[in-house]
């Protein structure tokens, strides 16, 4: 059966690029098209939800990239997951792009809407990806269509980090073209398989170690495991909506989901076990975790510190997929949309603080909670679900990820689990605190929000943590999704 | 009701009898053009552009209906004067043959049209002389390609050097020194084949390719033969600038006149790398395995990407840099000849049409940004995407493309590449393409770099570059995308999957 929506769902933002590239003139319909653009791939997105979570898997086979392997999208549960969190995000981040771009006065804001709209159309081809070929081809398309956010103010500091950015990620390209090519040569024509398709390929346990560990270079420069995140911080230069785009919408989160397609899809939980590779691969991730948080403790600027937050929260999807069990992966794939939700409200209130006081360093924002309330508001909600405060988005992953621990006999984990929340509030507090408690006294403050369309898009992902965090259902269907892929890898299903 | 009377099959035996003999044609039009254009010029400049864009026109149209020919009726074969192979001269296209005389044509006439237009200004004098040589060496280069003759490909080799020492020196600048350095190592060249052929020839007396393939079994342990093949495949080095024997070409490609450049970084190499596999696969492999040569130039290749893309990193001059970027990209295509299995012959195939696309496509950019500023080196190019967005474009993609991001097509025949030398277990060699295509983001980046974030040169010269400058870049480029997304289709249709061809795998 081929039920084109997953292709159109990716096409609708690529051919979006060429109308915003002709109306460079005309910003009013140049953000017209994003938001029809966006609006269109939702409605595609959410149109294959039912279906989905009926057990279906809409897919649709188009020309053949190689020998028997095709450009193969397929909707699964878990791609569901990443395609309802990427398409969400989207239309709020357009909202907020203008705002802030426009506030900004920010150059080059064409070229911006441009890669934006194929950075998600590679996500969205990142998430349908039934294969390991279509995976890598819209992975490196995202690679490049990143490439111009980063440099975007093309200043000294900007080329700098781009190329760092390009080091990083091309390296990586390298070491994920291999292990695809790899991967299709021992199962050929393979697709993604709930539980992993390489058990039966007949290649011995070391040759399995190397690929694998060719698969998480080649993926987790993107998803930013230690030591391969440098380029991460680096990349902070760009403009805040950028930010958020790299952080929960397209970039890492395509790295963190990369990764779970990897661990559960390709090699699968019980041939990780085998190989011995899953106690190595939830280490490295757990001592990101830790890493993270510690580097995130040590930095004055707000938008680094977030930067490491990242670094620290992703792996907590690593370490879930690592983990392989069904409460672990349940969770690993829930972390995904929920840190999406609460990391992208942060950096929206970053950039919002930005354009209203230009003021970038954690200390400068000593009272600044009675002028904005609701930006600060919506960050204190945001910190508190990362943090993992019960009825908010995060508790919800970590409690599934702190279950999936003990189920699979690595209770040191759960501890991990614990000091990471610790460290989460001892970095995040501060922010909270100084903004809402600090300041002189007996100045008068006035309510100081900068426009509606750069303080409401905060608000609404604060709520939408919120919300996911007392009905983890609530309209995606997050935890449904994410448990029924859990099952279904682990044979539960 | 002429027409009617004849049946449909009879009209289409007919065309295939009328294509068969024209054969020969694909040759002779240019060459025969190449002498009439001189006397044409004297009287209209004008006309004997269109003389010239016309003859490769048509022989563009008949290469594509050999090409079809072959790929419906198997490999066509044509004898000069009636005179049966082992005697007479043989002109014979087979699969790959017909892969590549249509790219020879297409790039012939696509690059001829900017180069009449950019040379008409730049080198008013010898107008005519310009398109004599730039027709000579189609002619040369397609000769090449559908001989089956040993010596007869001796002579095309000559004749398509020959004219392109002579296009090089009516280039600007130091084009006359390189001019002279590429006629001292090209004719080192021509005469290492020439002797290693004398050994081939004695040993065998033939030198028809098919006859000697026949005969070279019984000998094919002896030292005269494995000193034919070292003389032939180093006088083929030098032609296909594997480092180290690549000493000309960078000059060559700096100072030679830009519009025949396009065509020039295209085919030149192709064509000798195509020669090689004709040796290789038509006449050594068939008389026996050879899978030490084999692995030998396997390393040679992997040397050569690793050279070139370093040496590349150091270039300032963009044209310089392409040049030693081929040095690189043509190890790609012998690497995969040595690899030699299926996927890596299919890869290096592939990578000879890929390449062709994509560097001449950087060079027809390159002419067109040339032709505003009047610099070719990366400082030159500095904000010109603002002012000429298409044509910056079409170089990032092709830029892209030799990295091999997907869907370019350069992606596709790295796959194919990686895919053989995973499957032969040559981990070497997979790293070697992995570090070849890091480097190679280096360099272009550098230059993606120049054109895109930084802020033009103000006090620069600044003309408009002719649109038939432009559109062969903008041409190129779509197909840079279209052959990459449709590589199946070009892959099952126009590149032949060379299966069992023997090698160390």
């Amino acid at each position: 059966m081929n039920d084109t929506r997953p292709l159109w769902a990716v096409l609708v933002s690529l051919a979006a690029v060429g109308p915003i590239l002709l109306s460079d003139k005309r910003p009013n319909l140049r953000e017209a098209w994003s938001f029809i653009a966006a609006a269109l791939k939702f409605g595609f997105v959410v149109s294959l939800l039912p279906a989905v979570l009926a057990g279906g898997t809409p897919e649709c086979k188009l020309l053949d990239l190689a020998p028997g392997i095709a450009l193969h999208l397929r909707a699964d549960p878990a791609g569901m997951v990443f395609a309802l969190l990427a398409s969400t995000l989207w239309i709020v981040t357009t909202l907020y792009s203008i705002g802030y771009m426009r506030g900004g006065k920010s150059p080059h804001q064409t070229a911006y809407f441009a890669s934006f709209a194929v950075c998600v159309s590679s996500a969205i081809g990142i998430a349908f990806a039934a294969n390991p070929l279509t995976f890598l081809l819209f992975f490196e398309l995202l690679t490049v269509a990143t490439y111009p956010l980063v440099v975007h103010n093309r200043s000294e500091e900007a080329v700098r980090g781009g190329r760092k950015y390009l080091a990083y990620t091309f390296i990586a390209a390298q070491c994920l073209l291999v292990a695809v090519v790899w991967s299709t040569f021992l199962v050929p024509g393979a697709t993604f398989q709930a539980g992993g398709f390489l058990a039966a390929s007949g290649a011995t346990p070391a040759q399995l170690r190397i690929l694998l560990l060719l698969f998480m270079i080649g993926i987790g420069v993107k998803a930013a495991i230690m030591p391969l995140h440098g380029w991460l911080p680096a990349a902070m230069v760009a403009p805040t909506p950028v930010s958020a785009l790299l952080h929960a919408v397209a970039v890492v989160k395509a790295g963190a989901f990369g990764c779970v397609r990897v661990l559960v899809f390709i090699f699968g939980p019980s041939l990780l076990r085998e190989i011995g590779m899953d106690w190595l691969i939830a280490s490295v991730a757990a001592a990101t975790i830790v890493g993270g948080s510690l580097r995130a403790l040590g930095e004055d600027n707000l938008k680094r510190r977030l930067a490491y937050s990242t670094v620290s929260q992703l792996s907590y999807i690593v370490l879930g997929a690592a983990l392989g069990s069904p409460a672990a992966i349940a969770g690993a794939i829930f972390h995904i949309a929920a840190h999406g939700f609460m990391k992208i409200t942060l950096f929206f209130c970053a950039g919002s603080i930005y354009t209203r006081t230009h003021y970038t360093e954690i200390a400068q924002l000593a009272g600044l909670g009675k002028r904005m309330p609701i930006t600060m508001g919506a960050f204190t909600l945001a910190a508190l679900g990362l943090a993992g405060t019960p009825l908010l988005a995060g508790f919800v992953s970590k409690w599934n990820l702190a279950l999936g621990a003990i189920h699979s006999g690595n209770e040191v984990f759960v501890a991990i689990l614990v000091l990471s929340a610790f460290l989460n509030f001892a970095y995040f507090f501060p922010i909270v605190y100084t903004a809402f408690f600090e300041g002189d006294k007996g100045e008068t403050v006035r309510f100081d929000e900068t426009h509606v369309a750069v303080w409401l898009p905060p608000a609404l992902t604060a709520v939408a943590a919120l919300a996911l965090g007392m009905f983890p259902d609530f309209f995606w269907s997050f935890y449904t999704l994410a448990w029924t892929a859990a099952k279904a890898a682990t044979g539960l299903g | 009701m002429l027409l009617d009377a004849v049946p449909f099959q009879d009209t289409i035996g007919l065309a295939a009898q009328l294509i068969r003999r024209a054969m020969p044609a694909m040759v002779l039009i240019p060459l025969g053009a190449a002498m009439l254009s001189p006397i044409l010029a004297a009287r209209s400049p004008r006309a004997a552009r269109f003389f010239g864009g016309g003859a490769l026109l048509l022989n563009f149209f008949l290469s594509l209906l050999v090409s079809n020919l072959v790929w419906w009726q198997g490999p066509i074969h044509y004898h000069f004067g009636g005179w049966a192979p082992p005697i007479g001269i043989e002109y014979s296209v087979d699969a790959v043959g017909a892969m590549m005389a249509p790219l020879v044509a297409f790039f012939a006439l696509l690059s001829f049209a900017s180069a009449s237009r950019l040379e008409k200004e730049w080198t008013p004098s010898h107008g005519g002389a310009f398109q004599a040589l730039y027709l000579l060496l189609s002619a040369g280069l397609m000769g090449i390609v559908v001989t089956g003759d040993l010596f007869n490909l001796y002579v095309f080799l000559e004749i398509s050097s020959l004219s392109t020492y002579a296009l090089v020196a009516a280039g600007e600048d130091r084009a006359k020194v390189a001019a002279f350095r590429y006629l001292i190592i090209g004719s080192v060249a021509a005469t290492f084949w020439v002797f290693g052929l004398g050994y081939l020839y004695a040993l065998t007396g033939t030198l028809n390719m098919a006859d000697m393939a026949e005969r070279l079994p019984a000998v094919i342990g002896s030292r005269a033969a494995v000193a034919g093949l070292a003389f032939i495949v180093a006088g083929l080095a030098i032609k296909m600038a594997l480092f180290p024997l690549h000493g000309w070409q960078p000059d060559a490609y700096t100072y030679a006149p830009p519009g025949a450049m396009p065509f020039i970084s295209a085919i030149m190499a192709k064509v000798s790398a195509y020669a090689l596999f004709r040796v290789l696969y038509d006449v050594f492999l068939k008389a026996g395995p050879a899978g030490e040569a084999l692995e030998l130039l396997g390393w040679v290749a992997a040397l050569s990407i690793l050279a070139g893309s370093v040496l590349a990193l150091g270039q300032r001059d963009i044209r310089r840099m392409l040049a030693y970027s081929s040095v690189a990209q043509i190890g790609y295509v012998l690497l995969g000849f040595s690899i030699g299995n299926a996927f890596a012959v299919t890869g290096a195939l592939l990578h000879m049409v890929n390449h062709a696309v994509m560097k001449s496509c950087c060079f027809a950019a390159l002419g067109a940004f040339r032709a505003k500023t009047g610099r070719a080196d990366v400082d030159g190019v500095a904000g010109l995407a603002k002012e000429m967005p298409w044509t910056a474009a079409a170089f990032t993609i092709a830029a892209l493309g030799i990295i091999g991001i997907p869907p370019l097509c350069g992606f596709f025949s790295k796959y194919y590449l990686i895919r053989g030398a995973v499957q032969a277990s040559a981990w070497p060699f997979v790293a070697v393409f992995g570090v070849s295509s890091v480097l190679g983001t280096v360099y272009f980046f550098r230059i993606i770099e120049s054109l895109y974030l930084r802020s033009a040169d103000q006090g620069a010269k600044r003309e408009i570059a002719p649109l038939s400058v432009i559109a062969p870049a903008l041409l190129l480029a779509g197909l840079v995308l279209a052959l990459g997304v449709f590589s199946q289709d070009v892959v099952g249709n126009f590149v032949p999957i060379i299966v069992g061809a023997g090698g160390p795998s």
